[in-house]
């Protein structure tokens, strides 16, 4: 671990040594180990390792800036000569730009070295067990693990570490017909017993998909909503709804909250907590985030995430480094989980949403599906596992008029998103009971 | 840089039973003015290895962005200890049987190179198409912004090699207008993907999309919201390739029909023993898989695990044919596939994957298909998608839509959405536009696969009809 943390910063103070006097330099590092392997049906379809280290060089000059990207070996000696000649480039760029008046950087030094779950076992380890028990089932799933390096230094001396060595297991197993239930165990240390718990929950679940499914025909439902159906429906809000940017350009699918021509429901609070969430406290510009941001406050628009870019912009304090959530919680409610179904009575229990997109963002009015354990609930019992339905509806409503209640207990749902690479998001999210949910096919 | 690596993996091959060496090597720009200012200029290069082993029924890969002799030597000794600890218990790979002993290559057509402009030319360029776009205040948004990676891509195993080079550029561009009670959006390019290099921004008419495109953006916050019901849908190429990729693309995946993609994608509701009878749509459908369509974004000669494309029939006739699968999964499958098995980069295991799957254009004329509508819709440019994991219910939905009357196109309406079932919704396809109103257009970012992967992905189509299909806007 310090072996790259010592890599980043000697290469970033190798390559700043070039740096004329009206040049300011500043450097990301993005790496990750990870041991991958994906299982179905009993045997394993891939399984491997990826090693990647990126380093992000972004040359600033005269209120101009070039960046560049590149993967990297994590031997300085290798790396020097490419390096340089990326940054001799940057150079030979920035010349032929206009300024550019919404760059922003970070001028204050604020060092810090923040290292998480380090003694994370082999991958082996815990694939032994996950094969054993997942093969009992018919089922799909992955396995992600190792450690996650993120850096950021710059030529005014600031220095910023982070490592995260965490696994993220998904999996999900299935009957006849599709029917399924999706798991997920995520953490820093594996625990045997965790998963079996997870393992006799399926086995739970499965009980009641065995049962005839009933298909429903579309209209308006009471439902419950999991914290995994809500965390679908908040990575969509999160996609348009809480950046400055849009915003101020009214393209924010929550637009009309922000302008005070909407309300949602008192009991609906929502803040990016960097403090509690697994992302890096710092920005790739080198600012540092405050410890959380109010974005709804019971009910009202309370704030949004601002980057560097858009704190030069709109004259706003940066907050961000992008401005989508990566450390989203909800606040909690009083419906105990043991009340859910007696307080469903008569409607519908929604394990997971799936594809989510917005259908209209001026309304905030999302479409998605149905997936998984989704069950048909009357006199608050499970009754049957329904067919997957898709639904139409406003977010205003879901979270205003149509709330019922709101949880007491949260879900920590750790992203398992690998896209390019090992997410850090993270999301703490309650259960919703909600009226007058609209499916629509 | 492949010349030394060749050989170099040859001499640390380990005792096994398959060993291969993909290098990818990538590099970029992306471009974007946004409101008259030039964003930071963003490079990119990437240079890394993945090594498959296959051995004693055991599967295992590594991936390295050190290429050096013990770098590459580090990454054979954990893809062969996957290996032995999956073994006996790994499904079958393919092990790149067919490829010709002597070295095979592919490179894109691209003739105006990148580099043949500056960055100060083409910056200019993005400025120029700036001004054209703002031409309102009620614009609050606008941007334009070019996207341009090329790759080499060397395969190697013990006797074979296969060298590729890809040209990719996408051009995007868009304007935001806001009247204090609602915003409209439009915007060319998202699907526009192409193979090549500069020329693309001529063939594509990139700049001359910028003024109309501000001016729909405008004229959409008066217009009238689509109406709701049933109609006749007219899809314009761009948002048809949509309706490709979902709902045909996506569901003939043989690795979702194999249940590989269903702990995160989802499955299908084409099932194996459906090939060959199974009536996917109405007999104007014809679907191919052609990975030699010239400037399509996902042409190449090989896939991934060193299997020759060629141009095929998936469907024909509305009968469907043949699964979008590459060599491993038709192994499993005990079903012919295509050469699809494609990795977005070095640093993941190639799956199963769309390339280039086109409808093939028909006989009837644009104006013909409108002149057919009583009552219908026009729909353009895709807003929003969303399908069920088995690829069947659907919900899209248009940045415009024209609204169609006793056989002429009558006024433009906003949010149109349209919603249906795949395994029926083919059925209703009533008229396929002739090769005058076909495109040849792509996408950047289609996303599946454990680990995540995003890839290109391209799409050629007519202007198509379909009868009777659930249409609707938004109720407010």
């Amino acid at each position: 671990m310090t072996g790259l943390k010592d890599y980043f910063f000697s290469l970033f103070e190798r390559l700043a040594e070039d740096l004329q006097s009206s040049e300011d330099l500043l450097g990301n590092f993005l790496g990750e180990r990870s041991d991958f392997v994906r299982f179905n049906a009993g045997r394993v379809r891939q399984a491997g390792e990826v090693q990647q280290y990126e380093l992000a060089l972004n040359l600033v000059s005269d209120q101009r800036s070039a960046r560049t990207m590149t993967h990297v070996s994590g031997v300085i000696e290798a790396d020097w000569e490419h390096c340089r000649r990326l940054l001799t480039a940057l150079r030979a760029q920035i010349g032929s730009i206009p300024e550019d008046s919404h760059l922003l950087i970070n001028r204050e030094v604020q060092n810090s070295d923040s290292i998480g779950g380090i003694d994370l076992e082999p991958a082996e380890h815990a694939i032994e067990g996950i094969l054993k028990d997942t093969s009992r089932f018919d089922s799909a799933g992955f396995y992600a693990s190792g450690p996650i390096y993120r850096g950021f230094a710059n030529s005014f001396g600031q220095r910023n570490w982070y490592v995260r060595a965490s696994f993220n297991l998904e999996w999900s197993c299935f009957l006849e017909n599709h029917k399924a239930v999706k798991s997920r165990y995520a953490g820093f240390r594996w625990e045997p017993r965790e998963f079996e718990k997870r393992t006799r929950r399926i086995e739970q679940t499965l009980a009641f998909l065995r049962r005839p499914v009933q298909a429903i025909p579309p209209g308006r439902y009471r439902v419950f909503l999991a914290p995994a159906a809500v965390a679908e429906l908040m990575a969509t809000l999160s996609w348009l709804a809480f950046g400055a940017k849009n915003q101020r350009t009214r393209q924010s699918s929550l637009a009309r909250l922000a302008l005070g021509l909407e309300t949602l429901n008192p009991a609906v609070s929502v803040i990016e907590n960097n403090q509690a969430g697994l992302a890096p406290g710092f920005t790739r510009t080198g600012f540092i985030k405050p410890a959380r941001i109010d974005l709804i406050r019971q009910g009202k628009h309370a704030g949004m995430l601002v980057n560097s870019r858009s704190a030069r912009e709109y004259g706003l304090a940066v907050n961000a480094d992008s401005e989508f959530p990566g450390s989203l919680e909800m606040g909690t409610g009083t419906l105990d989980d043991g009340d859910i179904l007696k307080s469903l009575n008569h409607g519908l229990y929604i394990d997971n949403l799936w594809y989510t997109n917005y259908s209209d963002p001026n309304q905030c009015r999302i479409t998605g599906m149905t997936r998984y354990a989704c069950f048909q609930v009357e006199h608050g019992q499970i009754t049957a596992p329904i067919t997957p339905m898709r639904f139409d509806e406003s977010l205003y409503r879901m979270l205003g008029s149509n709330l019922i209640a709101i949880t007491r207990d949260r879900e920590w749902i750790l992203s398992g998103d690998t896209y390019l690479r090992r997410s850090v998001s993270s999301m703490r999210l309650p259960g919703l009971l909600i009226d007058d949910f609209n499916l629509t096919l | 840089m492949t010349d030394s690596i060749i050989p170099l993996f040859r001499s640390l091959l380990p005792r096994v039973d398959f060993c291969s060496l993909r290098i990818v090597e990538r590099s970029g720009q992306n471009l974007c003015v946004r409101q008259n200012i030039v964003e930071p200029i963003g490079n990119h290069f990437s240079r890394g290895g993945h090594i498959t082993v296959l051995n004693q029924g055991g599967t295992g890969y590594a991936a390295t962005s050190d290429l050096s002799r013990s770098g590459l030597k580090a990454a054979l000794d954990r893809a062969v200890r996957w290996a032995e600890l999956t073994s006996g218990r790994s499904h079958p790979q393919a092990t790149m049987q067919g490829i010709p002993s002597e070295p095979q290559s592919y490179r894109s057509k691209t003739r105006l190179e990148w580099s043949s402009r500056t960055t100060a030319e083409k910056l200019d360029f993005l400025i120029e198409i700036n001004r054209d776009l703002n031409i309102h205040e009620r614009i609050v948004d606008w941007w334009a912004a070019l996207y341009f990676k090329q790759m080499d891509v060397l395969v190697v195993t013990a006797e074979n090699e296969i060298h590729q080079h890809f040209d990719l550029i996408t051009p995007y561009l868009g304007a935001v207008a806001n009247n204090g009670r609602e915003t409209q959006k439009r915007t060319f390019g998202s699907a526009s993907s192409a193979q090549g290099g500069l020329e693309q921004l001529e063939r594509t008419g990139f700049k001359n999309r910028a003024a109309l495109t501000a001016e729909q953006a405008l004229a959409l916050l008066d217009a009238p919201d689509c109406p709701s019901g049933t109609a006749d849908l007219l899809l314009m190429p761009n948002q048809m390739i949509l309706q490709i990729h979902e709902s045909i693309g996506h569901p003939l995946e043989l690795d979702r029909i194999l249940g590989d993609e269903r702990n995160y994608a989802g499955s299908s509701f084409v099932t194996p023993d459906m090939f060959g009878h199974y009536r996917y749509g109405s007999d104007l459908l014809n679907i191919t898989f052609d990975p030699s369509v010239e400037h399509e974004v996902a042409g190449y000669r090989f896939d991934d695990e060193g299997d020759a494309g060629q141009r095929v029939y998936l469907i024909r006739n509305g009968i469907l044919e043949r699964a979008l699968g590459g060599a491993s999964s038709q192994k499993r499958a005990g079903l012919p596939g295509v050469a699809a098995s494609r990795a977005c980069d070095w640093n993941r295991p190639a799956i199963d994957r769309m390339a280039n799957i086109n409808l093939e254009p028909g006989t009837s004329t644009f104006d013909g298909m409108v002149a057919s509508v009583e009552h219908g819709i026009l729909m353009e440019t895709n807003r929003s998608w969303s399908i069920d994991d088995c690829r069947n219910k659907f919900q899209f939905g248009c940045e415009a839509g024209w609204r169609i009357l006793d056989g002429e196109i009558r006024g433009l309406i906003k949010n149109p959405n349209y919603r249906g079932v795949s395994a029926t919704f083919w059925r209703s396809l009533k008229a396929v536009g002739n090769p005058d109103t076909f495109e040849v257009l792509g996408v950047a970012t289609c996303g599946k696969g454990e680990p995540n992967q995003a890839i290109h992905v391209g799409h050629a189509s007519p202007a198509c009809l379909f009868e009777r299909v659930d249409i609707f806007g938004s109720p407010g």
